[in-house]
């Protein structure tokens, strides 16, 4: 009896920092809530994608303000600082390596994700609005990796963005005020690299958080859908028995549900 | 009761036109390259999609409007109310509330509208800090003379490559290349053909098709301390590696997807000495060498038209 209760003391020591933070901000079942919530059963491997494309981005910003702390955004020392990073820093060929290598990796999953959610036809209602959050996400990712790619100033660095740049300068009516937006002047210079750099460091990452915040919420708020090939739910346990069961699976047009 | 309305799709009615719809798009687009006439039936095709699928999608949302009164005699299935339960049973509004509901109007659009007027003062500059530099005092830099010595260094019916800096206070960035002959003297005017080597596509550097003598590689450096470097080419016409462009040794274009002609330089001779000014835009050359009929217009960025009915996609250009 007393070592029962001494254990249950135990428990409440260890767990009093825990129901501290509960209790002031309700932080741990805001976190449980999101963790732990419930999804169809039958899903599977192919439902990772999304988290592993998150993982992906997550590896970019750590790696990312690492390099910034070597990396120099001035013309005449940019490609001599990514040399020292490569070559010079320890172990800096790795992170450079990851962020490098983890750029087109991001890019790839988010374009896996992309078919999986359009195959399963998991954008159908209620989810519209969070395929078209994941569709800015790509387009905001892909101009992040324009804008690092001009980042070590070598020659592919530069020639491949005078090429991106002189195609968005292309566009009609705007086109040649973008560029030169871009270009910060009519050619090509110093302002470039570091508008570049600003821009891929600073604006486009709070771009991408800002909107994987709202692409998540709404995974939560809206459920995940099952598989295609699941039997019509009809036949199942809801999923939360909260009658909550039309937002985990699309519903065909007509198929009203009570 | 009301109706649980969360738990239904209000999604438009299927409609197969969004598909017409982006192949009149996708028409439009590649028609604004290849051709008008393209670019016609593409809005033609994407307009009358477009028309068919608004129509499929407001038919959707009739038939849920016929549905209405079907749920709602289903709701009232006890005896009605009297017709006058539902006003009777409205609280009347007292002056006092009125006044005080449009108090609070008051009060938050006057929140929200200084709100807007801080956010404004503290954006305005710095989107204009962002944006503006990039467009203005663009011209001075850009119009450097470049000295490229002696005019003896351009043998007669000979390319030569030079590099020199357009702008030495900015460095290496501003390196650019050009292809210079010599048209010998007509009339007792000199004639020179100088070409950049800015692709009309988008931009990359244009090549030589032709051996370049490396051997007799010349360096020099002008009176401001510029290094420039003249090399010796015969081309048989100059060629873009990243697309595939070609042009022939007056710079028009041969074949690829340029859109005119090389740019030129304009030049000056000083003292006996080639003088690099401006550059500008050309969309074909009649002739050749000290004859040549050039049609020139102000400078257009790569890719950009300058003649033909694609000139009005570019109406307006930014300062350069």
């Amino acid at each position: 009896m007393a070592q029962a209760t001494r254990k249950q003391t135990l428990i409440q020591v260890a767990n009093y920092p825990l129901d501290w933070l509960e209790e002031r901000s309700g932080l741990v079942g805001g976190v449980k809530y999101f963790l732990f919530r419930k999804v169809p059963r039958d899903i599977g491997w192919w439902h990772t994608l999304g988290s592993a494309s998150l993982t992906a981005f997550l590896v970019q910003l750590a790696t990312g303000v690492i390099l910034a702390m070597y990396y120099k955004p001035d013309p005449n020392s940019a490609y001599e600082s990514i040399n020292k990073i490569t070559n010079d820093v320890t172990l800096g060929w790795l992170v450079r390596g990851m962020h490098r290598w983890g750029a087109s990796v991001f890019i790839i999953l988010m374009f896996l994700h992309l078919g999986r959610v359009f195959l399963f036809g998991a954008y159908k209602y209620p989810r519209e609005l969070n395929w078209i959050v994941g569709v800015l996400i790509l387009a905001t990712g892909m101009f992040e990796g324009f804008t690092g790619y001009l980042l070590p100033w070598d020659q592919t660095a530069y020639w491949a963005s005078v090429v991106g740049i002189n195609i968005n300068g292309t566009a009609p009516f705007l086109g040649p005020f973008l560029a030169q937006f871009l270009r910060g002047g009519s050619e090509i210079g110093p302002d470039t690299l570091s508008r570049f750099y600003s821009l891929h460091m600073l604006l486009i990452p709070g771009a991408l958080i800002a909107l994987i915040g709202l692409h998540l919420y709404l995974v939560v708020r809206l459920g995940v859908s099952t598989n295609p090939w699941t039997p019509d739910p009809e036949d199942e346990p809801t999923v939360d028995g909260n009658g909550r069961r039309g937002l985990t699976r699309p519903v065909a047009r007509g198929a009203v549900r009570k | 009761m009301e109706p649980n309305r969360h738990d239904e799709p209000h999604v438009p009615g299927p409609s197969l036109w969004p598909i017409g719809f982006a192949i009149g798009v996708a028409c439009v687009l590649v028609g604004l390259i290849v051709s008008w006439p393209a670019v016609a039936v593409g809005a033609a095709i994407a307009v009358v999609s477009a028309f068919l699928w608004i129509r499929d999608a407001s038919r959707g949302v009739e038939t849920e409007v016929v549905h209405e009164p079907e749920r709602r005699s289903a709701v009232a299935g006890g005896p009605a109310p009297p017709a006058t339960a539902g006003e009777a049973a409205m609280p009347v509004m007292a002056d006092e509330e009125v006044d005080r509901y449009g108090r609070n109007v008051f009060l938050s659009a006057t929140t929200l509208g200084l709100g807007a007027v801080i956010g404004g003062i503290v954006t305005v500059p710095v989107v204009g800090f962002m944006v503006a530099p990039a467009f203005i005092n663009q011209h001075e830099e850009h119009s450097q003379d470049v000295n490229l010595g002696p005019i003896s260094n351009f043998p007669e019916g000979q390319f030569m490559i030079a590099t020199f800096l357009r702008d030495p206070a900015q460095g290496e960035v501003t390196r650019r290349t050009a292809y210079i002959r010599n048209n010998g003297i007509t009339n007792d005017v000199p004639s020179f053909t100088i070409l950049s080597n800015r692709c009309a596509h988008l931009g990359c550097p244009v090549q030589p098709n032709g051996p370049v003598d490396d051997k007799a590689e010349k360096k020099f450096s002008t009176t401001k301390g510029e290094e420039v470097r003249l090399i010796p080419v015969s081309p048989a016409g100059f060629g873009c590696p990243c697309h595939g462009g070609q042009y022939d040794t007056e710079g028009t274009r041969t074949a690829g997807p340029p859109v005119r002609s090389l740019d030129r330089y304009e030049f000056a001779i000083v003292h006996g000495n080639l003088i690099l000014l401006n550059t500008f835009s050309v969309t074909k050359v009649e002739g050749t060498g000290a004859s040549a009929k050039i049609h020139a217009y102000d400078l257009k960025g790569p890719g950009e038209h300058a003649d033909g009915l694609e000139r009005f996609l570019y109406p307006v250009d930014p300062p350069h």
